[in-house]
């Protein structure tokens, strides 16, 4: 018979108990008297049961029975081991092939489309061409009066189409800040890293080369040349070939050259990063800011107050050459703070 | 000229200067700047929008002293004001939303420099949606690119360098595909601005002439743009880039970056290549088919995911999937439709990102979803905000993402072909296995469990709070009053001819 366990607690027990006359303690004392000897007897049972089963099944089977279990579990596991290492021994192999050959076919159909687009376009340079249309025509023949620079090159990226140059210097000037984010050290302001894996870091440059004397000697000559020459193509931009990018690049490895020659303490002298900071941003703020005027100005149909100047001098061509300086100036710093970044940490 | 056309151009070059000055800013000083440069641009976006509607044109902005073939030139019409303010807007609400976290997630003394790429990025972000020459069009993929990459690398943990290393690489063979092609129309039309090549390329597909190479121009643009955008197969990039960068970056990333890409495609098919030709080349078909695969393989992938981030990020690919169907339909509905669904996955997508930052910072700053369960209790506005967007993607009425595939849909019955059956099955196909994640993850985050991660003291910032309330609201205006939207979309299309 099966009770509940609040079975005593009810109050059609307490009224039985009442009319009987016993107290809580008996009733419980009873319940587990009954209870105990009930488990026992199951138990007994369940252990004549087991025994009687344990003994047939023991002599006849027992034996065989492990024996081929030892067996199919080997073969298992020796599959298994088979098939867990198959990928690390063959799959990555045979991923590898795969992606080589489809990478090779990839390429060899993008080549053969290109080539073939290639051979079905006009002929180069010639004079039915396309491309020869009047846009052409007019930067050949008025861009000179218009931009007043000799150098057409100069006239069409800086002021026929100064609004993709502006984008172009700045997609320099994040490309040097995606570096900084990347590479550059935080020091605290006694010029110290800020935590113990950058100060290891730091250590690498003490294996610096410094002073070497032929290297010094080379470019005590080179660089002041290297410089001077680079300012040339800067200031020149708009008469002859060059400009900001040309010369900048020229500038900015003549200053790299120097950094390798004499060592980082000396080039701090002028470009540390406060100089840097001031050095990159004034430029592009300038740049942003003439441009912005003459844009202004230009669709605005105002005067915009910038001479041409007679095409062929040094101070013409109106905008054109400080542009030009402003361009060399943020190319320079952003090929040697390059430099510096890469060198662990920065200037 | 009125002054409100000057606005566009002050907006892009006021972007970048903000973008240099902040570089020598200290963190707090670049954020404000910032805040105030996006507000600005959200206001002057408005009421360059107002004024194209007043006046029911575009207008041409000349960059410079020489009219357009020339000189460059920026352009403005509805649909461009529209962009332009909604990108302003979402732009905003992702900085403001995850603000806070940007100080958990960058070292101090790189967090003036989140805000350089930010400013550069919208920067870019407008000169994308305004430009009117595909020249200009390219130097601002490449500032976008570049200031994308910035974005996820900026956590400086291992995953987010990963991450970032396969964007950029992906990224970049997308603007490879992209200049390539850029190059070759110059040298089949002549021309960089948009006008002038349209009446090129009219001229050469009448003629005849130079098939070849124009279908391998029309590919070559698409493709470099889809795989900047993540279209299906070429979204390898995708996961780990939202999934591991901090939280207004994934939201910035997912809803503008790869948004002004097909909006660039979208002005290319209607501006450079013309309607006609772009449908007629076939290349829609392969959009479609891509489109419906992404809807199918980007749900399943989100469905095996334990990540709850990365979850929300391979629903993207979904998402992607359904917009460049949209394209793929080849009609003017379907591409109606497709610009609904940019913006409606942008307002949705960038909420459940930053929502989804806020429920993990309550649970341990964990993102799997045990650890996730019952943290809708513990930071609440977060909670409302995550299921808002989840019912939004699943595409329950009330919510922006019901509007779009409602127009998905009726543009696909317009079809009447093969299409037409495939995107409506997909469309419910896709549909279901939206629910099953993004109700699972709902009620998940609704589950009281874990808590040993109540914190009594927690109070969500004021901030968050602020951008939260916002993004729910953005939601059900779409959802709700998308009329006018619409008709703004389909008359700003119209004026792309």
């Amino acid at each position: 018979m099966k009770l509940r366990s609040d079975y005593e607690y009810s109050w059609w027990r307490r009224l039985v108990r009442f009319v009987d006359g016993e107290t809580l303690e008996d009733a419980e004392r009873r319940a587990e008297e009954t209870r105990e000897s009930h488990e026992k007897i199951q138990q007994k049972n369940d252990i004549e049961v087991e025994k009687q089963f344990e003994q047939e099944e023991k002599e006849d089977r027992e034996d065989r029975k492990r024996r081929l279990e030892a067996e199919h579990e080997k073969e298992a596991m020796e599959l298994l081991e088979k098939y867990k290492n198959w990928p690390k021994e063959h799959g990555v192999k045979i991923f590898g092939r795969l992606y080589a050959i489809m990478a090779v076919l990839l390429c060899i159909v993008i080549i053969s489309t290109l080539l073939i687009t290639v051979s079905y376009l006009p002929e180069f340079g010639h004079p039915e061409n396309p491309n020869n249309n009047e846009v052409v025509e007019k930067y050949n023949k008025e861009g000179l009066y218009e931009t007043g620079a000799t150098n057409a090159v100069a006239g069409m990226i800086l002021d026929y189409r100064a609004f993709d140059t502006l984008g172009e210097s700045h997609v320099l000037f994040i490309a040097a800040v995606c570096v900084m984010i990347l590479l550059r050290l935080e020091m605290t302001k006694e010029g110290k890293p800020t935590d113990k894996k950058r100060a290891e870091e730091e250590n690498d440059r003490l294996y610096e080369p410094k002073n070497d004397k032929i290297l010094q000697f080379s470019a005590k000559i080179l660089v002041p040349v290297i410089v001077l020459f680079g300012i040339y193509v800067i200031l020149n931009g708009h008469l002859s070939p060059g400009g900001g990018f040309s010369g900048g690049a020229i500038i900015g490895a003549g200053l790299i050259l120097y950094v390798n020659a004499y060592g980082f303490e000396k080039a701090k002298r002028i470009m540390n990063r406060r100089n840097y900071a001031v050095i990159s941003v004034v430029p592009l703020l300038f740049y942003a800011g003439a441009k912005g005027y003459s844009f202004f100005t230009g669709a605005n149909h105002l005067d915009s107050g910038i001479s041409v100047g007679t095409p062929g001098e040094i101070l013409s061509a109106g905008l054109i050459l400080p542009l030009n300086i402003c361009v060399g100036i943020v190319v320079a710093c952003t090929m040697y703070h390059f430099y510096t970044l890469f060198r662990k940490g920065g200037m | 000229m009125e002054f409100v056309c000057n606005f566009p151009f002050f907006c892009i070059v006021l972007s970048m200067a903000t973008g240099v000055i902040s570089s020598v800013l200290k963190p707090k000083a670049a954020k404000a700047l910032s805040v105030i440069l996006v507000s600005l641009s959200c206001i002057c976006s408005f009421l360059v929008l107002g004024y194209t509607i007043k006046t029911g044109s575009s207008f041409t902005y000349m960059m410079g002293h020489f009219p357009a073939p020339f000189g460059n030139e920026i352009r403005a019409g509805i649909l461009e004001g529209v962009m332009a303010s909604f990108f302003s807007v979402i732009m905003l609400l992702s900085l403001l939303g995850g603000e806070k976290y940007l100080k958990v997630d960058i070292e101090e003394p790189k967090q003036n420099l989140y805000f350089v790429l930010v400013d550069l990025l919208l920067s870019s972000l407008l000169a994308l949606v305004y430009t009117n020459d595909l020249f200009t069009a390219y130097v601002f993929v490449e500032i976008n690119t570049i200031a994308a990459g910035g974005l996820i690398m900026i956590r400086s943990n291992g995953h987010s360098m990963l991450a970032s290393m396969k964007y950029m690489i992906m990224s970049l063979l997308g603007s490879g595909l992209l200049l390539i092609g850029i190059s070759l129309q110059y040298d089949l039309t002549g021309h960089l601005l948009m006008e002038n090549i349209q009446t090129a390329i009219a001229g050469l597909a009448k003629t005849g002439e130079y098939a070849v190479p124009l279908t391998v121009i029309i590919g070559l643009i698409s493709v470099g743009i889809a795989i900047k955008s993540a279209l299906f197969p070429f979204h390898a990039w995708l996961s780990d880039a939202y999934g591991f960068s901090t939280a207004s970056s994934a939201a910035i990333l997912s809803s503008l970056v790869s948004k002004a890409y097909i909006f660039l495609l979208i002005k290319i098919v209607y501006r450079v290549i013309g309607t006609e030709v772009f449908w007629n080349s076939k290349i829609t078909n392969v959009f479609f088919v891509l489109g419906v695969a992404g809807m199918l393989f980007g749900s399943i992938s989100a469905m095996k995911e334990h990540d709850m981030r990365k979850m929300i990020a391979f629903s993207s690919v979904a998402q992607i999937g359904y917009i460049y169907m949209g394209l793929g339909f080849g009609t003017e509905l379907g591409v109606v439709a497709a610009v609904f669904h940019i913006m409606s996955h942008a307002a949705t997508k960038s909420m459940l990102f930053v929502a989804c930052r806020g429920l993990s910072e309550v649970s341990g700053d964990k993102k799997d979803f045990s650890d996730l369960k019952g943290a809708g209790f513990r930071n609440r506005i977060a909670g409302a905000a995550f299921s808002v967007g989840a019912f939004s993607m699943v595409g329950v009425p009330l919510f922006a993402g019901f509007i779009s595939k409602l127009y998905l849909t009726s543009a696909a019955l317009e079809l009447m072909s093969v299409k037409m059956a495939v995107a409506v099955i997909v469309l419910a196909i896709s549909t279901i296995l939206n629910a099953l994640y993004f109700v699972r993850a709902v009620i998940s985050i609704y589950t009281p469990r874990n808590e040993h991660y109540r914190d009594a003291s927690f109070r969500p910032g004021k901030t968050f709070c602020g951008g939260m309330v916002c993004f729910i609201g953005i939601n059900f205006v779409l959802g709700l009053a998308s009329y006018p939207l619409i008709i703004a979309i389909e008359q700003g299309l119209h004026m792309f001819w």
